[in-house]
């Protein structure tokens, strides 16, 4: 097993709802045991994308198979293979979350003792011991992720399936379940499709695809789009102006120093070698997803504005 | 089956811990209790007791049994298909809160699914409706018992048709909402028009000959009448054993909607049975078919 299987593969996927196309000829594929980013502002096409991926909705044209399957001719072994957890959570608030994880366990088949063990391994895993038995509504924001989580892993599926999974949450909750989701792609080889605001978590993905009004807009992985896409910074500190209109750049003015935009770390080479004297205190920053995002669709990724 | 065991268990758990859709099932219920004990009960009452000769007495007994099962009837005619709609709510509500599509990443045919929606129905349905039975049966015996073991047993049969009805129709209106708006609407209107549209708050005798030839057309009109009859039977051979003419008798019946008629024809009480089956087996035909067409186009 390695990243060389395909785990998804889409190919020239079209949906429209009347006159709007949600999403418009798109192809991609997800590598088994990758962590894929899909991301695009609300609206761009990501969520359909999804439920055609995991058989909520069929696709006007073109195919998706998942595990070599296609998903309209094996729509039940596809769903087999697939945990989502769901931009808004899909349990039941009066429901305990033993109750919530047994009730979803059945639709996979997984009842009795195959449940209780299943159930035992997910509350060690995360952390759910001092609130399985109470209801769901009245949980945290944090401790109702987590079970979101366990219940799309409960039936151990190798595509996972995370829309904005970490949204709202605290910090500490984040790293835990990223800390876990990390652990599960090492251990059991588990492929992660993801989507998310968090540009962090988007620039830890294998592969990054950004999709615009329904239509892929650049691919690749984040070093290759940030190399495409974005001009790093370079802060260079304690010098004069004179001494930075020497470099023959555009520049800033920042706080301690002055900041310029450069093509490359190569071109920052070249600068130092010819002005050492200027170089004494600098720093080169790449640019970040969210600067790719931004140069992509012109949109901030969470902020929904152009 | 363990799909359908744990829909029918999580439906039932989610039916009875919310309280808003517990006490929303209760009010047609309620409605018709506080009718009675603000005045059906006394109408009722003087109905009879003037519609008799003055020859003829018969005993308080005979009356207020006579009062506790039409009350009883009405009853549970409403609640079987009342209760039965507001449990059926959790299809709607599901779809509302997107917890529908939990579901649908599952490995289970939506027709199972729907499947299991109208079993957990009829299951908890029957719970609810064989407790209200049972409190009947104990308010009869209280007022005054003229019931046989047959009429007790044509009684849970007569529950467990109207469940089926309520069941299958609450499913088929159920299927295509899917907001809270909606779900609010169908629980009002059910709530509040079919006590009156299946005879339960007033008789349907007490209509205009119009309405009276449309509620004909309903099955509900037989599902209430075949109630009536089986609770009433041992009522009108106690008042014929007390020297009440049988002419007498049947136009009590008449006025109580036991004997409903259609196109000029009375309707035997074993007609209403049969009546009641042959809807449960349409629109539940009609569901299955609706279900898995719906499966079909999505395979499509």
């Amino acid at each position: 097993m390695g990243f060389n299987e395909k785990m998804i593969q889409v190919d020239n996927l079209s949906k429209s709802f009347g006159s709007v196309k949600a999403v418009d000829d798109i192809s991609f594929q997800v590598k088994r045991g990758e962590l894929f980013a899909f991301l695009g502002v609300n609206g761009a096409g990501k969520s359909t994308t999804i439920s055609m991926i995991c058989g909520q909705n069929t696709a006007d044209r073109g195919s998706i198979s998942v595990n070599g399957m296609d998903t309209r001719k094996s729509s039940r072994r596809v769903k087999g293979t697939i945990g989502v957890v769901f931009q808004d959570s899909a349990l039941d608030k009066p429901l305990t979350g033993r109750e919530n994880l047994k009730s979803r366990a059945a639709l996979y088949g997984i009842t009795g003792k195959s449940f209780e063990c299943r159930l035992q391994e997910l509350i060690r895993t995360f952390e759910l011991e001092e609130f399985i038995d109470r209801p769901f509504g009245k949980l945290s924001g944090g401790q109702r992720r987590r079970l979101d989580i366990a219940r799309a892993l409960i039936h151990k599926p190798e595509l996972l399936i995370l829309d904005e999974p970490t949204t709202g949450l605290d910090p500490q909750t984040r790293r835990m379940i990223w800390s876990i989701i990390q652990e599960l792609r090492e251990k059991d080889g588990l492929t992660v499709f993801l989507t998310t605001h968090y540009m962090e978590e988007a620039a830890a993905a294998d592969y990054v695809v950004i999709i615009d009004h329904g239509k892929i807009v650049a691919e690749g992985t984040p070093y290759e789009l940030k190399n495409e896409y974005v001009k790093d910074t370079l802060n260079i500190y304690g010098i004069t102006e004179d001494e930075v209109k020497l470099l023959d750049m555009s520049y800033k003015e920042i706080r301690d120093g002055y900041q310029l935009r450069v093509e490359t770390p190569a071109a920052v080479t070249e600068l130092i070698q010819k002005n050492p004297d200027i170089f004494r205190d600098y720093e080169l920053i790449k640019g970040g997803m969210d600067d790719v995002f931004l140069a992509v669709t012109g949109k901030v990724l969470g902020g929904e504005q152009s | 089956m363990s799909v359908l065991a744990s829909m029918i268990s999580r439906n039932r758990k989610l039916f009875f811990r919310d309280k808003g859709m517990f006490f929303s099932s209760m009010i047609t219920p309620v409605i018709l209790i506080v009718l009675y004990v603000t005045f059906l009960a006394k109408v009722y009452k003087d109905s009879f007791t003037s519609n008799l000769p003055e020859t003829v007495s018969i005993s308080h007994k005979l009356i207020n049994g006579a009062v506790a099962g039409q009350l009883a009837a009405a009853l549970l005619a409403v609640t079987c298909v009342t209760v039965t709609f507001c449990v059926n709510l959790t299809m709607i509500q599901d779809k509302a809160l997107g917890i529908r599509k939990d579901f649908d990443i599952a490995p289970v045919s939506r027709p199972r699914i729907y499947l299991g929606y109208f079993l957990a129905t009829v299951l908890n349905s029957l719970m609810i409706n064989g407790l209200a039975l049972l409190l009947c049966l104990g308010y009869i015996k209280l007022m005054g018992w003229y019931l046989t073991a047959g009429d007790v047993m044509l009684l849970i049969v007569d529950v467990f048709i109207l469940v089926m009805f309520g069941a299958v129709l609450s499913s088929l209106i159920c299927y295509p909402l899917t907001t809270q708006g909606q779900l609010s609407a169908v629980g009002t209107i059910i709530s509040a028009f079919y006590g009156f549209i299946c005879g339960a708050y007033m008789p349907i005798s007490s209509f205009g000959e119009g309405l009276q030839k449309v509620m004909s057309y309903l099955p509900c009109t037989y599902g209430t009448a075949m109630l009536k009859n089986h609770m009433l039977n041992g009522v009108f051979e106690g008042m014929q054993a007390e020297g009440l003419p049988p002419e007498i008798v049947s136009s009590i019946g008449d006025s109580l909607d036991c004997n409903p008629v259609f196109r000029g024809s009375a309707v035997a009480p074993g007609t209403m049975m049969v009546i009641m089956l042959v809807s449960i087996l349409i629109l539940g035909g009609i569901y299955l078919l609706i279900t898995m067409k719906s499966e079909n186009s999505r395979k499509q």
